[in-house]
C-alpha cells in the first residue's frame, strides 16, 4: 500500500481555500440521514462532535469518563496559540507555520502545519463567542502572553486553566447539541473495536463501563479523537485514564501508527518522590516568562544541598549556573521543551542536580518578585504556586521550585492524511491521537490550537466529502461483521478475566513504565533499544500468564479497564522501540545518543530520515511492516535548529 | 521528613445501586506522609487485589484538581480536611498516624451511588445541556476583539467559570441543593455580554431541570462555599435567584 497524504497542488497560502472548493458537499437535507460516531470528548472530539451537529449530522458520542467535561484536555494549563497579532509584535500565520515546523525538527508536513496557523485565528473568535474567559486587559481586550520556541507573543490564556475553559467552552456547544437532540452522549463507554465492511469503518464495539454490557454502534464514519498514549511511560502528566486503546484497535484493523517514538518529555514538572508516585504534575511552561532555571555550578555545591546543609537562597549568585541563558542567549529560558529537557538532564547527568533524589534543577522566581512585586506573580501564577505548594510542601514564593522533565504528550499517532483520514476509509483521526502537526516536538500552547482547529474548522469540511461520496443509505447492525468484532471483545474480555496470577497489572505497568523512560526517554542508544525490545516481550509473555484481574464482566470493574489498557500498552511499547531503532537519527524529542552536533544538540539525518514512519500491524507477534511517507519541504529551508 | 505512618479506614463499600451498603474497616499501614489520599488508596487496593478481594471502586482521573471526578466525602466532609483543594490533592501528611478515617461518596438522592465510592453524577451534564450555552454554530463569528470586556467582569465571570463540577457543593449541602454549581454555571454567562441574548431563557431552563432532578432547596446555610474545592462565592446564587425572579416576573416574552 502506497500513503497518499493528498495535499492539495498549488501554492501552500492557497491550498486549504482550493481544497475546501474542490471537496464534495452533502445538501443540508441529506445530512440528517447520515450518523457520525465521535470517540472521545477532549477538545478535538467535543469540538468535533458539535460542529457536525450543527451542520445537521446525527452524531453519536463516547467517552470514557463519567461526563465529557473531564476529558484530560481539561488540564491543559498554559495557554492556546493564534496568529492574530493583537500585539503588533511582528506575527502572522506565515510565522506561525514557521516556528511550528521549525519547533518540531522538520518532520512534520508543510500543508497540514499551514492550514493549522491558518485557522488558528477562527479559533479565538469560536471560543470567546461561546463565552470562555479569556485573560483581557484593562481595556477590555485580549491579552497575550510569550511561550517556548517563538519570539512573539500570541498565547491566549486564561488564568493556569486555559484547557478547562476552552473545554467547556466546546463541552457546552455539545450540550447545546445534546439538548437539540442532534447528539447522542455515551458516557462511561470505552471504545473496544473498530468494525469494518469491504474495508471501511461502519461502526464500534463499546463496553457499557457500569453494566459491563458490549454494544455495537453503527455509523457512516468514525472519528477517533482519543488523545495520546504517554501513559505507556507509566508515570506522566496525563490522567490516570488515558490510554492508547482505541488507537491500538484501529491500528489491529489497518489504521497505520506513525512516529511512534516521537514523545515529548515537557521540561517543568514537579519531579518523582517515591514509588507510591500514581502521577506527575505539570508546571505550566507559562511560569518559564518570569522564572529562571539555574542549578549550582559545581557538584560539590549540589552535594551540600542535596545533604540539606546549605539552603538554594544561600549560594550566591556567582555560584549559579542559568544554564539555558548562558547556553541559549537569544531564547533563554524560552526555549522549546526538548531543548530544555535536555539540558536539565544533562546539568543531573554531571551530578549537578538539586533535591534529595539529586534528580532536579531550580526554576526559580526571586527575580521576578523583586522586579514586579509578590502581588503580580501571584496573580499570573498563583493557581500554580498552590499546587506545588500542595504537592511538595515548599513555598515557592520563598524557595526557588524543583522541577525535573515528565513525559507530557506524544507527537506520534495514528497516520492521517491531509483529510485527517487514516489508512483505514471512512475512519479519521483527531487532535493528540494523529501524527500530523507537530513532528518531532510540540510547542507549548500548539496542543489546544491543534484539537481544536481539526474539531472546529477541517473535520466539519473534510468529512462530508467522504459522507457525499459513499451515499447516505443506512449501515446495517445485522451485518455479520458487527457479530465478529462483537465476539472478539467479549473473547479479549473473557481472557483478561482469567487471569488469576499472583501480580498486579500496575506493577506490570509501572515495570513497563520503567523500561520505557530508562531505554525509549529522554536519550536513546541502539544496544538500549535492542535491550528493552526483550524486556518488553518478557514482561508481556509474564503478563498473560502471572497478572491478576479481579471481578467479573457484567459489572463496573475498574480492574478490568485498567488490565485491557496496560495490555495495549504492552503491546504498543515494542512498537515505539522499533521506531526509534529504525530512526538513526536525533530529532526534537527523539534523541539517539550516536547523533549529535559537538555541543550536544540533536543532529538530523535529512538525507535519510525526512520522512513519517508509518507502521502496518501484520499480526500478533509479527514483526510491523514500516510505510515511509517523504516530508517535502518547498517553502521552508531545512536548517540545524538553532536557538542560540 | 516525617515518618510513615499507620491508620485505620472506614470505607463504605457497596456492591451496586440495588444493594445497600455498609462500612467495612481496613489497615492502611507505612503510609507515607507525601502520598497523595488516592495513592494512600491505590496502595491498598493492591492489597486487596492480590487477596483476592474486590478493589475500593472511586472516580478519579486528571489528580491535578481539574477534572472534577474525584469526589470522597473523608471525615464527614467532602474532598477532606483542608480547604481549596479536591481529594487527589490532599496529601497525607495532613493526617496523624493511628488516625481513623471514615470515607465515603456523596450522599444526594440525585447522585445515585454507582458502586462503592463512585456516584452518577449525570443530573449536572443534564442541567447543563438543559440551557448552559451560548447559541451559536461554528465558524460565522465576529473578531474576538470586537467583543471589548472590561477586565472586571471578565475577572468576574472567571470567578464563577472555575466550577468543575464536582458536587462538592451538593455533598456538603444538608438539603443536597445544587444552587451553587448552576448558581456559577448561570453567572459566568449572564456576565458576559455574549450570555446576554438567551440570558432569562437560560436561567429558568437550568433552574426547571436541576429542581426535575431531585436537588433539594437551598437554606443559605453556606455549607457550599465552605467545601468547594475551587472556593467559589455564594453571591453567584444571590445573582441567580435575582436573574431568575426578574425572568419571572419582568422578562417573560424575552425567555
Amino acid at each position: 500500500m502506497k500513503l497518499d497524504s493528498k495535499i492539495p497542488e498549488g501554492p501552500l497560502a492557497e491550498k486549504w481555500s482550493k481544497h475546501k472548493f474542490n471537496l464534495k458537499l452533502v445538501n443540508p437535507a441529506n445530512k440528517r440521514k447520515y450518523t457520525v460516531i465521535v470517540v472521545g470528548t477532549g477538545l478535538a472530539g467535543s469540538s468535533a462532535a458539535a460542529s457536525l451537529a450543527a451542520l445537521g449530522y446525527n452524531v453519536k458520542a463516547f467517552c470514557y469518563q463519567d461526563s465529557p467535561r473531564r476529558a484530560h484536555s481539561i488540564a491543559a494549563q498554559g495557554g492556546i496559540n493564534a496568529a492574530k497579532n493583537y500585539q503588533n509584535d511582528g506575527d502572522s500565520v506565515h510565522r506561525l507555520f514557521y516556528d511550528t515546523i521549525k519547533g518540531g525538527d522538520y518532520r512534520s508536513r508543510e500543508a497540514n502545519v499551514y492550514r493549522l496557523a491558518e485557522v488558528s485565528v477562527n479559533i479565538i473568535d469560536q471560543c470567546v463567542a461561546q463565552g470562555v474567559p479569556f485573560a483581557r486587559e484593562y481595556g477590555g481586550l485580549l491579552d497575550n502572553r510569550s511561550f517556548g520556541g517563538s519570539q512573539v507573543s500570541r498565547t491566549f490564556y486564561a488564568r493556569g486553566q486555559t484547557g478547562q475553559q476552552l473545554l467547556l467552552g466546546a463541552y457546552s456547544a455539545l450540550n447545546r447539541q445534546i439538548n437539540l437532540g442532534k447528539v447522542k452522549m455515551f458516557t462511561r463507554h470505552e471504545m473496544m473495536d473498530i468494525v469494518k465492511i469491504e474495508g471501511e469503518a461502519k461502526g464500534i464495539v463499546t463496553r457499557d463501563l457500569i453494566t459491563g454490557e458490549i454494544e455495537t454502534h453503527a455509523a457512516h464514519a468514525v472519528l477517533l479523537c482519543t488523545g495520546g498514549y504517554g501513559n505507556v511511560f507509566y508515570l506522566s502528566t496525563n490522567a490516570m485514564g488515558c490510554n492508547v486503546t482505541a488507537a491500538w484497535k484501529a491500528h489491529k484493523r489497518g489504521a497505520f501508527f506513525a512516529n511512534p517514538c516521537f514523545t515529548q518529555i515537557h521540561p517543568t514538572c514537579i519531579p518523582v518522590t517515591g514509588d507510591h508516585q500514581s502521577k506527575l504534575t505539570l508546571m505550566s511552561e507559562s511560569l518559564r516568562n518570569d522564572g529562571r532555571v539555574w542549578a549550582p555550578k559545581t557538584a560539590e555545591s549540589a552535594q551540600k544541598l542535596r545533604n540539606g546543609e546549605i539552603k538554594a537562597t544561600d549560594l550566591k549568585e556567582e555560584d549559579r549556573d542559568y544554564f539555558l541563558e548562558r547556553k541559549y542567549p537569544a531564547f533563554g529560558n524560552l526555549v522549546p521543551r526538548d531543548v530544555a529537557s535536555r539540558n536539565a538532564k544533562e546539568i543531573v547527568d554531571e551530578g549537578r542536580g538539586v533535591g534529595s533524589s539529586g534528580i532536579a534543577v531550580y526554576l526559580d522566581f526571586a527575580e521576578s518578585i523583586q522586579r514586579l512585586g509578590e502581588d503580580a506573580v501571584r496573580a499570573r501564577y498563583g493557581n500554580l504556586f498552590d499546587m506545588y505548594q500542595q504537592i511538595t510542601d515548599e513555598n515557592p514564593y520563598k524557595q526557588p521550585m524543583r522541577i525535573y522533565p515528565a513525559v507530557h504528550y506524544t507527537m506520534g499517532g495514528l497516520w492521517v492524511d491531509y483529510n485527517l483520514q487514516t489508512t483505514v476509509k471512512g475512519l479519521y483521526c483527531l487532535g493528540e491521537a494523529n501524527f500530523s502537526d507537530h513532528g518531532a516536538n510540540r510547542l507549548g500552547a500548539s496542543a489546544l490550537m491543534q484539537g481544536l482547529a481539526d474539531g472546529y474548522f477541517v473535520i466539519p469540511y473534510t468529512l462530508g466529502d467522504y459522507l457525499a461520496t459513499i451515499g447516505p443509505d443506512a449501515v446495517d447492525l445485522k451485518n455479520p461483521a458487527f457479530e465478529e468484532a462483537k465476539k472478539n471483545v467479549i473473547d479479549r474480555v473473557n481472557q483478561l478475566l482469567s487471569l488469576k496470577g499472583t501480580k498486579t497489572v500496575t506493577e506490570y505497568h509501572r515495570e513497563l513504565g520503567h523500561i520505557m523512560w530508562e531505554y525509549c526517554g529522554m536519550a536513546r542508544d541502539k544496544e538500549g533499544l535492542i535491550k528493552a525490545k526483550n524486556m518488553i516481550r518478557e514482561l508481556r509473555e509474564d503478563f498473560w500468564k502471572n497478572a491478576r484481574v479481579s471481578g467479573i464482566s457484567n459489572e463496573f470493574n475498574q480492574s478490568l479497564e485498567n488490565a485491557g489498557r496496560v495490555a495495549d500498552f504492552l503491546e504498543l511499547g515494542e512498537l515505539m522501540i522499533d521506531d526509534a531503532l529504525d530512526r538513526e537519527e536525533s530529532c526534537g524529542g527523539h534523541f539517539r545518543l550516536e547523533s549529535q552536533t559537538e555541543e550536544g544538540e540533536a543532529l538530523r539525518d535529512d538525507k535519510n530520515y525526512a520522512y513519517a514512519a508509518a507502521w502496518e500491524y501484520k499480526g500478533d507477534n509479527q514483526p510491523e511492516v514500516l510505510h515511509k511517507e517523504e516530508m517535502v519541504f518547498e517553502n521552508i529551508k531545512l536548517s540545524q535548529r538553532s536557538y542560540k | 521528613m516525617s515518618k510513615n505512618m499507620n491508620l485505620t479506614l472506614k470505607v463504605w463499600r457497596q456492591k451496586n445501586s440495588d444493594t445497600k451498603g455498609k462500612f467495612v474497616t481496613y489497615q492502611a499501614d507505612h503510609v507515607s506522609p507525601d502520598m497523595s489520599f488516592l495513592e494512600m488508596l491505590d496502595v491498598v487496593n493492591e492489597d486487596l487485589t492480590r487477596k483476592g478481594d474486590d478493589p475500593i471502586h472511586f472516580d478519579h482521573d486528571c489528580r491535578e484538581g481539574i477534572c472534577g471526578s474525584c469526589s470522597l466525602h473523608i471525615n464527614g466532609r467532602p474532598h477532606g480536611p483542608k480547604q481549596g483543594i479536591t481529594t487527589c490533592q490532599l496529601h497525607m501528611r495532613s493526617f496523624n498516624n493511628n488516625d481513623t478515617v471514615v470515607i465515603e461518596p456523596w450522599r444526594a438522592e440525585a447522585f445515585p451511588v454507582i458502586k462503592d465510592l463512585a456516584v452518577d453524577r449525570g443530573a449536572f451534564d443534564r442541567i447543563q445541556a438543559a440551557g448552559g450555552f451560548v447559541s451559536v454554530n461554528t465558524g460565522g463569528v465576529p473578531d474576538a476583539n470586537a467583543i471589548a470586556i472590561p477586565k472586571v467582569i471578565a475577572d468576574e465571570a472567571f470567578n464563577s467559570a472555575t466550577c468543575i463540577g464536582c458536587g462538592a457543593c451538593v455533598a456538603a449541602c444538608k438539603n443536597a441543593s445544587a444552587m451553587l454549581f448552576v448558581s456559577a454555571k448561570v453567572s459566568q454567562l449572564a456576565l458576559l455580554p455574549q450570555g446576554q441574548p438567551e440570558r432569562y431563557r437560560r436561567v429558568q431552563a437550568m433552574v426547571a431541570q436541576m429542581d426535575a432532578e431531585g436537588f433539594g432547596s437551598c437554606t443559605n446555610t453556606g455549607a457550599c462555599e465552605a467545601e468547594c474545592p475551587k472556593e467559589i462565592s455564594i453571591t453567584n446564587i444571590a445573582r441567580m435567584n435575582r436573574d431568575y425572579f426578574t425572568a419571572k416576573l419582568i422578562k417573560q416574552e424575552e425567555a
